[in-house]
């Protein structure tokens, strides 16, 4: 059934989908319409849950591991400030291998304060040991994360669901919602296989002594780069079933491309409409679209990227001191590979600052241009900037 | 840190589905003073058994040191209202 | 007198609790009060560590520890789910360290107190961040030597006095709240099991002499616990449902002296900084009718 719904309905009508069982929440600018939503579907007795009021993001996350462990399915929902005040237990969470789910809605960090749109908020927290996946549009939201619960369970790893504040959080399209007993038949009951019980008292969180500690780390990143393959396999059980497909990254126009661009979340929308524009003239310009973050699907970006002239990274972070993250990432996928495009990263659309038509078109000339010349002085742009500031770079 | 060669499989997240068993590890080897009773002078009282923080004084009557997990750390002979308990040094009789 | 005290060891011995630990006594008491049916949520701190080394646990009931400042916010996850799961003789336990309570674990507990949750609290007091070094923390005592609270020419100990704890959780209005010492098992037990028979959060705080923070022999840490209560400088009550109880007098108040002195970490203070401090413990226990 089509509803028109925004992008934090949609997150929120996942979660009851899935019959979560111990919400914990904290209000924060732009997921609060999640948590208020799943307050209603609880209040109005359509959802059976515990919810729980916390007074923190880290208590959010804390009685999830809690509660998680205990053998219940549970979901959280946070941004930016609350991400990075939960990256504690984002750790730990991976580290005890608890199949969580939460929603972060992507919004910039403080400093300066900023409750718009961009991706630095869990691009900070890539290295948490939890899958990130990413969404374009709000069907994206509601598919993903009804999919991340089953790709949590299977691989004992937590799995957080982005997309874009704002954008997506608060704009309303329309999206086909499964029923109830489709869900149902797609996602098996909950079982974490250690569940706290007097019955078969075991000890969850002990001192990882020098003897031990590599050895459960090296587990984590196994079932990591294993999770790839899982995030398949769930993707081609969903499209059996609802008929839309999902993998770990989508390809746009890319088989004869010379120029490829790269991104994740809302602005591959915008960015397939520019490729069209630019097809439509004869320019062989294509998008790959990252679903899948972490784990960073190195074979399959390769296989999308490798035979184009360039490809030009359109991304809402920075770390500051090199690149964009994704930037960053991909150049390790490239690395050492026998034949690789040049690449440019494109810094742009931070905190909800719009990526219009005329930066995509100045970003892709930039890259013709450092194709001409056959190398790239530079690498890392910032498109939008006011003009002022432009005597500064 | 002991470095125990498992044998068990490692299982995720560290895990551990072995409930007490730092029954493993014997603590006894810690100490320098041991705990002797004389049970001429032992009335059953049961304060050894309820002090002691290692659970190494068995619940019967009369109550006895379980010599692989004592720490020597004497709360045993401090609390004994009769004095039926000594800490000598690790070795003497 | 000990027939009621079950003869079943939850905690398994061959722990690296330091020889003659007190803290290690208020988990074995409590777990001899609350028996098998436990989910057990501790805090980073001494007990966490001495009793999990991997591949080695302690304990025979289900335990988890988390992190340092959230064991409240974990026991009330756990709560929940044993609610969904319908779990009803299964009991919700947190257990923190002073560090993990009065301090960095203050807000998730007082989240906790406010919503109501089903889950009995102890802290367990040995008046410092033993664990990492015998660091200072709101629970230490005014007057005490520790590694951040030194003494020397300009500053002599702590200055601070020690954060009314109890207080503070009767003040969110919860049902039971109950302090207790290891030097007085019987109370502290029954007090446990009160505690855990209650739905609703409920508080214990129980104070457990260390050994190397407080610098005593490891055979007076009972002795010590016991002279804490004799002299004031502790008080046993519960505070139920906002009325307060002393559940145990001492008969003739000792003076705080009997208890400053056997410990080397107040050897230090002056005849002028005992009277201070034995005013101080005056007032409280005049407070609780404590002669």
């Amino acid at each position: 059934m089509k509803k028109f719904m925004t992008g934090n309905d949609s997150a929120a009508l996942a979660a009851k989908l899935a019959r979560v069982k111990v919400i914990s929440a904290y209000p924060i600018t732009p997921q609060t319409t999640i948590v208020e939503k799943l307050s209603e579907f609880v209040a109005n007795g359509e959802l059976d849950a515990e919810y729980i009021k916390v007074e923190s993001e880290h208590s959010a996350l804390s009685a999830c591991v809690g509660a998680a462990a205990t053998g219940v399915r549970t979901f959280t929902a946070t941004s930016s400030q609350g991400l990075m005040l939960m990256s504690e237990i984002l750790f730990v969470a991976s580290g005890l291998r608890l199949p969580i789910v939460m929603t972060n809605v992507n919004r910039s960090l403080s400093a300066p304060l900023s409750i718009w749109c961009d991706q630095q908020d869990s691009v900070a927290v890539r290295d948490s040991g939890w899958i990130q996946l990413y969404c374009e549009n709000n069907q994206e939201i509601l598919d993903s994360t009804i999919q991340a619960f089953r790709i949590a369970e299977e691989t004992l790893l937590p799995v957080m669901v982005c997309f874009d504040g704002y954008i997506l959080s608060h704009t309303a399209e329309p999206v086909d919602v499964p029923e109830q007993s489709e869900v149902d038949g797609f996602l098996p009951q909950y079982n974490y296989p250690y569940a706290l019980d007097p019955e078969h008292p075991g000890s969850i969180g002990a001192v990882g002594v020098p003897d031990y500690y590599e050895e459960f780390r090296f587990m984590l990143q196994e079932e990591m780069l294993k999770a790839k393959e899982k995030i398949l396999e769930v993707g081609k059980i969903f499209a059996e079933k609802f008929g839309r497909k999902y993998g770990l990254l989508e390809r746009y126009r890319t088989e004869d491309a010379e120029i490829i661009l790269l991104t994740m979340g809302s602005l591959a929308g915008s960015l397939k409409d520019m490729v069209d524009e630019y097809r439509q003239h004869g320019e062989r310009v294509g998008l790959v679209k990252l679903r899948s973050f972490r784990p960073f699907p190195v074979r399959e970006l390769k296989d999308a990227v490798g035979n184009a002239k360039a490809v030009a990274v359109l991304e809402k972070d920075v770390s500051p001191g090199l690149s964009g993250a994704l930037f960053s990432d991909l150049s390790t996928a490239l690395i050492n590979s026998k034949k690789s495009p040049l690449l440019m990263n494109f810094i742009c659309g931070l905190a909800g600052r719009d990526v219009s038509p005329l930066q995509i078109r100045e970003a892709v000339k930039s890259t013709l241009e450092a194709v001409e010349a056959g190398e790239v002085k530079n690498p890392v742009r910032w498109l939008g900037l006011r003009e002022t500031l432009m005597g500064l770079r | 840190m002991s470095s125990h060669t498992s044998t068990k499989k490692l299982l995720p997240g560290a895990v551990i589905m072995d409930p007490g068993s730092t029954e493993q590890n014997e603590t006894g080897s810690w100490r320098s003073m041991r705990p002797v009773t004389d049970y001429e002078k032992c009335t059953s009282c049961m304060s050894c058994w309820l002090y002691c923080p290692d659970s190494a004084i068995s619940c019967e009557k009369p109550p006895k040191v379980d010599y692989r997990y004592c720490k020597g750390c004497g709360i045993c002979a401090n609390v004994c209202p009769v004095k039926a308990i000594t800490m000598v040094p690790e070795g003497q009789k | 007198m000990m027939k009621n005290i079950s003869d079943v060891e939850l905690l398994a011995p061959g722990h690296r609790a330091c020889a003659g630990c007190g803290c290690i006594l208020a988990i074995r008491y409590a777990l001899k009060a609350l028996g098998k049916n436990v989910i057990v949520s501790m805090s980073t701190g001494c007990m966490e560590v001495v009793t999990t080394p991997y591949p080695e646990t302690a304990w025979r009931v289900p335990w988890i520890h988390v992190a340092f400042e959230n064991v409240a916010a974990v026991a009330s996850g756990v709560s929940r789910a044993l609610k969904v799961l319908g779990k009803r003789g299964v009991k919700s336990v947190a257990i923190g360290g002073d560090g993990g309570t009065v301090d960095i674990g203050l807000q998730a507990l007082s989240g906790a107190a406010e919503r109501g949750e089903n889950l009995l609290y102890i802290c367990y007091d040995n008046e410092a961040y033993e664990n990492t070094g015998i660091q200072r923390s709101g629970a230490t005592p005014y007057g005490a030597w520790t590694t951040t609270t030194p003494v020397g020419r300009v500053k002599r100990g702590e200055d601070r006095p020690k954060k009314d704890m109890p207080a503070i959780m009767a003040a969110h209005g919860v049902p039971y709240v109950a302090t207790a010492s290891v030097g007085y098992p019987m109370d502290y037990i029954k007090k446990v099991k009160k505690a855990a028979s209650i739905d609703g959060p409920t508080y214990i705080h129980v104070h457990a002499p260390c050994v190397l923070g407080w610098r005593i022999d490891s055979s007076k840490t009972i002795e010590v616990a016991k002279l804490a209560v004799l002299t004031g400088m502790w008080n046993l009550y519960e505070i139920e449902n906002g009325v307060t109880r002393v559940t145990f007098k001492p008969p003739r108040r000792k003076p705080v002296s009997e208890y400053l002195k056997v410990q080397r970490r107040f050897r230090h203070l002056t005849d002028e900084e005992i009277m201070k401090i034995q005013q101080m413990v005056d007032e409280e226990c005049k407070r609780f009718g404590i002669e």
